[in-house]
């Protein structure tokens, strides 16, 4: 069982986003970086798999040097080999295509990617692999079995959920439920200690394709200052949110 | 040229966020200065597809035979119907996340997603939430055809009557998936594109206390959501959580019941309009970024807050 989990570094959730070059990128200066946390949901599970199944976990990321860290942390939580394409992603396009040529040029069973990424929140990326190497795709996938050399797969639908099946090798857009919050697999001093022997290899990139570009990053109005009303009063509140909010 | 629509639909019927995207379609139409075609797959009755016509669909074009979670198929059917279109416009839904990207791979179109406005010409340049909603960003499309695909309750729906034009198109080809069932709960509001939602959290002390958030939920027609911590614990189900890692919220209102407002809960919830917290505790991080709070216990906030609905009559 080969099993290709792609992993993106975002800012932690708790960082102030700013903006730099003329707003036109975002400002990494002093920010904590972590694994995408959809993408987390995706390596505990294929390190489940791995288990059940036995085989390799391998972890793709895109980006430039200050990644490392990042993949690094999955191969302390139990990823076998690393490998970072050598590109600054520049779209949900460029990011697809450098992994795909990757994909296309080995053997993969199963690739998990994130539903999204909570930075840029394009959400594009496990969908345009899906095509462009020809795979089975299944998004906000909740539910993941192997049965018989079949893929039993749950995806969330609007209001519930719909069991779907396809062949191996596909690929899913993973998110909470394909293990739970408290399966996650958090790096502990043994995995630490192997993942410094581990294999982080760097893949050489020079395509650039993108389909769009950023012209500027603003920030949206931050709200006025909460109004406070009193709670023997709850009929103010009605009062504010229709004629003056005007949401009822 | 046209302006290809999807307008998705839930066992049969349309959804606000449909009539949302024509009316977007239909808007950027009269920039491009075409018209807008609807494609609907799946089993709709004729008359649930002529309400297309109401928002400025001059054609619909219906897709029967197929399941739309079979993202390969639905990919190919815009791919087969597109062939003058320049824009094609989608709402944010989770299956059009699907179909979308691969689409935009099969005709070498952008797709560029949670988009808030309009476009204002013929070179394609919006505004899309990025970030958590923490940014907005302002993204040009570099490609001849673009795939847009809106947040819901970010674009209002409007009138602009058709003369209706219905045809229907079947489709053969092989999907890459097979489905076996599905588990709806039936007669819910969909968080993702209610207009108000209701969400409480570990203030609320254990699940048997929930009755009084789904009649709130109930007098304001809201949907109802929960915490993180609430759905780890088994309180509510999953599917009912918002934040981030769980589901987005993007309504007109709000209203957040004992929940402390963790920032990874804001980053999912604040790109709704209006936010109203309820919590005892008046440092709870939510009333930094709520617009209206009130200091109290739900247990007596609540009922008092049902019951002034009831007078209004909403």
């Amino acid at each position: 069982m080969n099993i290709l989990v792609c992993i993106s570094s975002v800012p932690d959730t708790t960082s102030k986003i700013n903006f730099t070059n003329g707003n036109s990128e975002f400002d990494k200066n002093g920010i904590q970086f972590v694994i995408n946390p959809y993408d987390e949901f995706g390596l505990t599970k294929a390190m489940i798999l791995k288990e059940e199944n036995s085989g390799k976990v391998t972890v793709i990321t895109v980006g430039k040097k200050d990644v490392e860290p990042v993949i690094r942390k999955s191969l302390a939580i139990g990823a076998d080999e690393a490998l970072r394409i050598d590109m600054d992603p520049k779209d949900s396009f460029s990011v697809a295509k450098a992994i795909s040529k990757y994909i296309k040029e080995n053997d993969f069973d199963i690739i998990i990617a994130g539903r999204e990424s909570t930075d840029y929140n394009g959400g594009n990326v496990p969908a345009m692999i899906s095509e462009i190497v020809g795979l089975p795709f299944v998004n906000a996938c909740i539910g993941l079995e192997l049965v018989d050399g079949k893929a039993k797969l749950v995806r969330e639908i609007d209001g519930g959920k719909e069991n779907v099946e396809c062949n191996i090798p596909f690929i899913i857009g993973g998110q909470k439920g394909l293990v739970e919050e408290s399966d996650l697999r958090i790096p502990n001093m043994r995995g630490i200690m192997q993942s410094r022997s581990k294999p982080l290899n760097v893949i050489d990139y020079n395509e650039e394709d993108k389909h769009t570009s950023t012209i500027e990053f603003s920030k949206p109005k931050s709200r006025a200052e909460c109004k406070l009303i009193d709670s023997e009063n709850v009929s103010d509140l009605l009062e504010l949110l229709q004629n003056e909010a005007k949401v009822l | 040229m046209s302006v290809l629509v999807y307008t998705e639909s839930w066992e049969g019927k349309f959804r606000k966020s449909s009539y949302e995207a024509v009316s977007y379609a239909s808007e950027a139409a009269k920039i491009l200065e075409t018209n807008v075609v609807a494609v609907s797959l799946e089993e709709v009755e004729n008359n649930e597809l002529s309400k297309l016509f109401r928002y400025g669909a001059s054609k619909v074009i219906s897709v029967p035979s197929i399941n739309k979670g079979d993202s390969k198929s639905a990919s190919q059917i815009f791919t087969d119907l597109s062939s003058d279109a320049q824009l094609f416009i989608f709402s944010n839904t989770i299956t059009a996340k699907m179909i979308a990207p691969r689409l935009s791979v099969k005709i070498g179109a952008s797709c560029i997603t949670n988009v808030i406005e309009l476009i204002s010409s013929k070179d394609i340049v919006v505004r899309r939430k990025s970030f958590s909603s923490k940014a907005i960003e302002l993204v040009k499309s570099n490609t001849e055809k673009t795939i847009l695909s809106i947040s819901p309750n970010s674009f209002k729906i409007i009138e602009n009557i058709m003369k209706e034009d219905i045809e229907t198109y079947e489709f053969s080809g092989n999907g890459d998936v097979t489905f076996n069932g599905q588990d709806i709960s039936k007669g819910k509001i969909s968080i993702s594109e209610a207009d108000i939602v209701v969400s409480a959290g570990r203030g609320l002390k254990g699940p048997e206390n929930w009755g009084m958030i789904e009649d709130l939920a109930d007098v304001l027609g809201a949907a109802t959501a929960c915490s993180k911590p609430v759905s780890d614990i088994g309180w509510r189900p999953h599917s009912e959580h918002v934040g981030q890692t769980g589901k987005l919220v993007t309504a007109n209102l709000y209203i957040a019941i004992g929940i402390s407002g963790a920032i990874q809960h804001l980053a999912g919830v604040n790109s709704s309009k209006v936010m109203v917290v309820i919590n005892t505790d008046p440092e709870a991080p939510f009333f930094k970024s709520a617009d209206y709070g009130i200091v109290g216990d739900a247990f007596d906030v609540v009922p008092k807050l049902i019951q002034e609905i009831k007078n209004l009559s909403l």
